[in-house]
C-alpha cells in the first residue's frame, strides 16, 4: 500500500511539470502584449525594454519558463501586470473563496447525488427511479449560470432572503454562509446530475451480479446486502468524486461571474480580458496542482477500499 | 441652575443634530469596471475610475462644479484658489494654492506636492515616477511641459507656447501625498493606502471586492463636506448583477441599470436618473488601412446604422441618436452639410461609387470591443445589433471582446503597436467636455500616437490650423465658432461611426437622497444621503 502510493506520488511529479509546460506554453502562444499595460504610450523602446528586463519578458520562451519554474518552486508566482499586486496573494485571496464554494457545492452534490443515485438503484423502474433519474437529467442539463440568475431573480430579487452578489467579507461567518448559498445551489446542479446518474448505473451493475443474489438468497439483512453493494461500487464512484470536486474548483467561472464571487474563476476570467500573464499562469497551475492531488488522493482512497488496484 | 440645565439640554440637541448631519447613511455603489480603479492618483478604468475613485480620493488644482444638472459644469477652484496667464510671458501659467489644506495622512498640501505630483507623471527618471498612472493620464496633459515653484504656495507651469487649454488639462492631474508615498516608496503600497485632499479617504481596499471609504472630515471645503458616514464601492460588470444587488437592497445605487429593466425599476420605486452631458459612442476608425481608408465607404457605415432603433428599442430612450462628436444644438454643432441617417439604400450606393459591389465585397474589417466600461453602455448588443447593420449593406465586421481596461491600454498604444496590427477599429465612448478632450486629442496631427491618441491618424491640415487657432483664442465665443467649424469638417469626413450619445442612466434607491446628476461623467457624491 505504502509503496504504492510512493510510486502515484512520483508520478504526480512528472504530471505536474507536463501540465505547468502546457500551461506555460498555451498562455505565451496567446496574442497580446503584456507590457503595453504598464507602459506609458509614448515609452522609449529603452524603456520597454527595460520593463520587459524587470518582467523577465526579455528572455527566450523556454529560458522563461525556466525561471518561471525556478520561482514557483520557491513559492513565487511573479507579480500581476495590471494590478502589481503579488500573484500568489490574490490566488491566495481567491483560492479560499472557491475552495469554500467547491467544498459547499460537493458537499450538497455528493450527499444528495449519492442518495438519490442509490435510491433510483434500489427502486429501479419504481416512481421514485423515475423521479432521481429526472432530477438528474435537470441538473446535468440546465446551465448554471442561467441557474444562477434564476435563483438570483427568486430568492434575492423577489423574495428578498438571500444576498445576489458578493462573499460579504465584511460580516461574520453568518454572513458569509448567507452570501455562499445560492452559488452553492447553481454550481452543485450540473455534478448533482453526473454523480446521480454513475452511482444509479454502478450500484445497478453490481446488482446485477451473482454475488448480490447469492447474499440475498443466504438471508442475509438487506441493510447488509445494501452494504456490499455500496462497497463494491465505491471505486467507480470515488473516482466520479474527484474529477467532480476538480471540476467543482476549477470550473466555477461562469457562477462566480454571474454572482461577483471573488474566487479564482472570477480572477481568472479577470486576468484573461486583462491579458494579465503572471495572473492567468499562476491561477491555472495552482489549479492543476490542486486536480493533480485531488487525483492523487483517489487513487490512495480506492486502493483502501479495493486493495486490488495497488497490487496492479 | 435652569440656566445650566438648559445650556445642557441645548448642548444634548447640538450634538444630537451635529450627529445626524455627519450621519446620514452609507452609501453603497455598484460600479460596471471589473475590479477597483487604480487607488494610487492617476487612475484607470477611463472616467468611472475618475468619477468614484480619482475625484473622490484625491483633487486637481482646479474642479469641476458638479452641483447642478441644468447646464454644463464648468471649472471653479480646486487645491488652486486661482490662475492665470503670464501676461509678459503667455507659454506660462501661475496657480496660487490653497493654505491650511492637509492630505488624508496629516501632512500639508502646498508646492512641493504638487510638483511631485506632476513629476510622478512626467518625470521619467524621478524615483516617485508611476509609470502605471502616467500611462492613464499623460496624453491628456500634453501642454504641460514643465513646472516650477515661485513659493510654497505659487507653482508656475510651463506650456511651452502659449494655448488656452491648460484648465482643462490641469482637471485631469489629481495631487498625491509625497508624505505618504515616502513612507511606503513604492506605488502598489501606496494603492492600498493612498492619502489624497478629497473629501473621502479610504478605510478599506479588497481588491476585487469592495473599496471602503469614510468622510475625510478636515476635508477644506465645508460646503461639500460627505453627509453620508460611509461609501462602498463594488466592482459589478454584469448588468444583471447589478440590476439584482440593487433590487435585493445589497447597494443603493448601480451604474447603467439594463435598459428593459427601467421600467420594472421605475415600477418597483426606484429612482432612475438620467441627464444628457458630453459623451459620444462611436466607432474610432483606421485611416490608412482598407475598408475604412475610403471616405465614401465610411460615410456608407454611417448611413448604414439605425440609431433610431438602437437607441429607442434596444435602450429604452437611455440615448439620443448621433450624427457627429457633438449634438445638435452644442455651441460646436455647427452646420454639418451630412446629416446620417439611417438610409441602408444610400449606404449601398455610396459602396458602389466606391467601387465595391457583388463581384468586389468590401474587405472584413476587424473591430476591438469592451465588455463593460465607464461610457460604454451596452456595448456588446449595441455592437451585435451594429454588426448586423452593416452587413445588410455589405460591410463585414467581426467583434472581437477585450476587459474594458485592457481596451484602453490597447488603444493608447495604437493601431500600429503589433497587439494591433490586425484591427480596424475600436469602439470606445469619448468625451467632448472641453476643446482638447473633444478634438485636440484624436484630430490634430500632433496628437499623433504616441504623443496622445490621434489613433486613427486623422491628418488634415486644414483642421490641424483651425484647432491651432482655437487653442490660442482665449474669447470663449469665438473659440465656440471655431470649434463648430472643425465639427462640420469631420463629420463630414467621417473619421468614425458615429452612433449615440447616452444619457447616463443610473439606477438608486429610494432611501438615496440628495444627489443631483449633472451634465457630466463625474458626480458629486458630498451630497448625497442614504435614509
Amino acid at each position: 500500500m505504502w509503496v504504492y502510493a510512493i510510486r502515484r506520488l512520483l508520478l504526480a511529479v512528472p504530471t505536474l511539470i507536463g501540465a505547468s509546460l502546457i500551461i506555460f506554453a498555451m498562455v505565451h502562444l496567446a496574442p497580446g502584449d503584456p507590457i503595453a499595460a504598464v507602459m506609458p504610450a509614448d515609452a522609449t523602446q529603452a524603456e520597454i525594454e527595460a520593463t520587459k528586463k524587470a518582467y523577465g519578458f526579455d528572455k527566450p520562451l523556454p529560458v522563461q519558463y525556466l525561471y518561471w519554474l525556478g520561482r514557483v518552486a520557491h513559492g513565487d508566482l511573479g507579480r500581476s501586470i495590471a494590478t502589481r499586486r503579488p500573484v500568489i496573494e490574490d490566488v491566495r485571496d481567491s483560492l479560499r473563496h472557491s475552495l469554500a464554494l467547491a467544498v459547499s457545492s460537493s458537499l450538497v452534490a455528493f450527499g444528495l447525488g449519492i442518495g438519490l443515485g442509490l435510491l433510483a438503484a434500489f427502486r429501479q423502474g419504481r416512481v421514485l427511479d423515475k423521479l432521481a433519474s429526472a432530477i438528474a437529467v435537470v441538473g446535468v442539463s440546465v446551465p448554471h449560470y442561467w441557474a444562477g440568475i434564476i435563483l438570483i431573480i427568486i430568492f434575492s430579487v423577489q423574495l428578498n432572503w438571500l444576498p445576489a452578489m458578493g462573499a460579504g467579507s465584511e460580516g461574520g461567518l453568518a454572513e458569509y454562509l448567507r452570501h455562499l448559498t445560492l452559488p452553492t445551489v447553481a454550481l452543485s446542479l450540473i455534478p448533482l446530475g453526473v454523480i446521480t446518474r454513475v452511482v444509479r448505473s454502478a450500484a445497478l451493475d453490481i446488482l446485477a451480479q451473482e454475488f448480490v443474489l447469492a447474499l440475498s438468497a443466504k438471508g442475509l439483512w438487506h441493510r447488509t446486502v445494501f452494504f456490499h453493494v455500496v462497497k463494491n461500487a465505491a471505486p467507480q464512484i470515488l473516482t466520479v468524486l474527484g474529477l467532480q470536486f476538480g471540476f467543482q474548483l476549477g470550473g466555477s467561472v461562469l457562477v462566480e461571474a454571474v454572482f461577483s464571487w471573488p474566487g479564482t474563476g472570477y480572477l481568472l476570467n479577470l486576468a484573461i480580458f486583462q491579458r494579465d500573464i503572471p495572473v492567468l499562469q499562476g491561477v491555472i497551475l495552482v489549479l492543476a496542482a490542486f486536480f493533480v492531488l485531488l487525483n492523487l488522493t483517489v487513487d490512495i482512497l480506492q486502493s483502501l477500499v479495493d486493495p486490488r488496484i495497488a497490487r496492479h | 441652575m435652569k440656566r445650566l440645565i438648559a445650556v445642557s439640554a441645548l448642548a444634548v440637541l447640538a450634538l444630537v443634530f451635529a450627529t445626524s448631519a455627519f450621519a446620514q447613511g452609507h452609501l453603497r455603489i455598484g460600479m460596471t469596471a471589473s475590479d477597483i480603479p487604480y487607488t494610487g492618483g492617476q487612475t484607470d478604468n477611463g472616467f468611472e475610475g475618475f468619477r468614484f475613485v480619482g475625484y473622490q480620493i484625491y483633487e486637481p488644482l482646479i474642479n469641476w462644479d458638479l452641483t447642478r444638472g441644468d447646464r454644463l459644469p464648468p471649472l471653479v477652484p480646486g487645491l488652486a484658489e486661482s490662475w492665470e496667464v503670464r501676461k509678459d510671458n503667455p507659454a506660462r501659467w501661475v496657480f496660487k494654492l490653497r493654505k491650511n489644506v492637509k492630505f488624508h495622512d496629516g501632512s500639508p498640501f502646498n508646492a512641493d506636492a504638487v510638483i511631485f505630483s506632476f513629476e510622478s507623471i512626467k518625470k521619467r527618471d524621478a524615483p516617485h515616477f508611476d509609470s502605471y498612472g502616467s500611462a492613464q493620464v499623460s496624453f491628456r496633459l500634453t501642454a504641460l511641459k514643465g513646472i516650477s515653484k515661485l513659493d510654497d504656495h505659487t507653482v508656475e507651469i510651463d506650456t511651452g507656447a502659449p494655448t488656452s487649454f491648460v484648465p482643462y488639462q490641469i482637471v485631469y492631474m489629481v495631487i498625491v501625498s509625497p508624505a505618504q508615498w515616502n513612507k511606503v516608496k513604492d506605488w502598489r503600497k501606496f494603492a492600498e493606502q493612498p492619502s489624497g485632499t478629497g473629501p473621502f479617504k479610504v478605510t478599506r481596499f479588497v481588491p476585487r471586492e469592495r473599496l471602503e471609504l469614510e468622510p475625510n472630515r478636515q476635508y477644506w471645503n465645508g460646503k461639500r463636506m460627505p453627509k453620508v458616514d460611509k461609501l462602498t464601492l463594488f466592482p459589478m460588470p454584469e448588468p444583471t448583477t447589478r440590476l439584482a444587488a440593487l433590487r435585493s437592497g445589497q447597494v443603493d445605487w448601480i451604474e447603467v441599470p439594463p435598459p428593459d429593466s427601467i421600467p420594472q425599476l421605475k415600477g418597483a420605486g426606484f429612482q432612475v436618473v438620467t441627464n444628457s452631458y458630453p459623451h459620444n459612442w462611436t466607432h474610432t476608425l483606421r485611416l490608412d488601412k482598407e475598408p475604412w481608408n475610403n471616405k465614401l465607404v465610411r460615410k456608407a457605415a454611417n448611413y448604414a446604422i439605425d440609431r433610431v432603433g438602437i437607441c429607442k428599442s434596444l435602450l429604452n430612450d437611455m440615448c439620443i441618436p448621433a450624427t457627429g462628436v457633438a449634438y445638435k444644438g452644442h455651441p460646436w454643432f455647427g452646420k454639418p452639410k451630412e446629416v446620417y441617417e439611417y438610409n441602408p439604400n444610400k449606404a449601398r450606393d455610396l459602396l458602389k461609387q466606391a467601387g465595391y459591389g457583388p463581384g468586389k465585397p468590401v474587405p472584413k474589417a476587424v473591430h476591438l470591443i469592451s465588455t463593460s466600461g465607464s461610457g460604454q453602455m451596452l456595448p456588446l448588443a449595441m455592437n451585435e445589433l451594429i454588426q448586423k447593420n452593416l452587413k445588410e449593406v455589405g460591410l463585414e465586421v467581426d467583434l472581437q471582446p477585450v476587459e474594458w481596461n485592457t481596451l484602453l491600454t490597447r488603444w493608447r498604444a495604437g493601431f500600429q503597436a503589433p497587439d494591433n496590427q490586425g484591427l480596424n477599429a475600436w469602439n470606445i465612448s469619448w468625451n467632448f467636455l472641453e476643446p482638447w478632450s473633444g478634438f485636440g486629442r484624436f484630430f490634430h496631427s500632433k496628437s499623433v500616437v504616441p504623443v496622445s491618441v490621434n489613433t486613427m491618424p486623422y491628418l488634415n491640415p486644414e483642421v490641424d490650423k483651425l484647432l491651432d487657432e482655437a487653442e490660442k483664442t482665449f474669447d470663449i465665443a469665438k473659440q465656440d465658432a471655431i470649434l463648430a467649424r472643425i465639427h462640420e469638417i469631420i463629420v463630414d469626413d467621417a473619421p468614425w461611426i458615429f452612433v449615440a450619445h447616452d444619457l447616463n442612466p443610473r439606477g438608486l434607491s429610494p432611501k438615496v437622497r440628495g444627489f443631483v446628476q449633472p451634465q457630466s461623467w463625474f458626480v458629486d457624491l458630498t451630497a448625497a444621503t442614504v435614509r
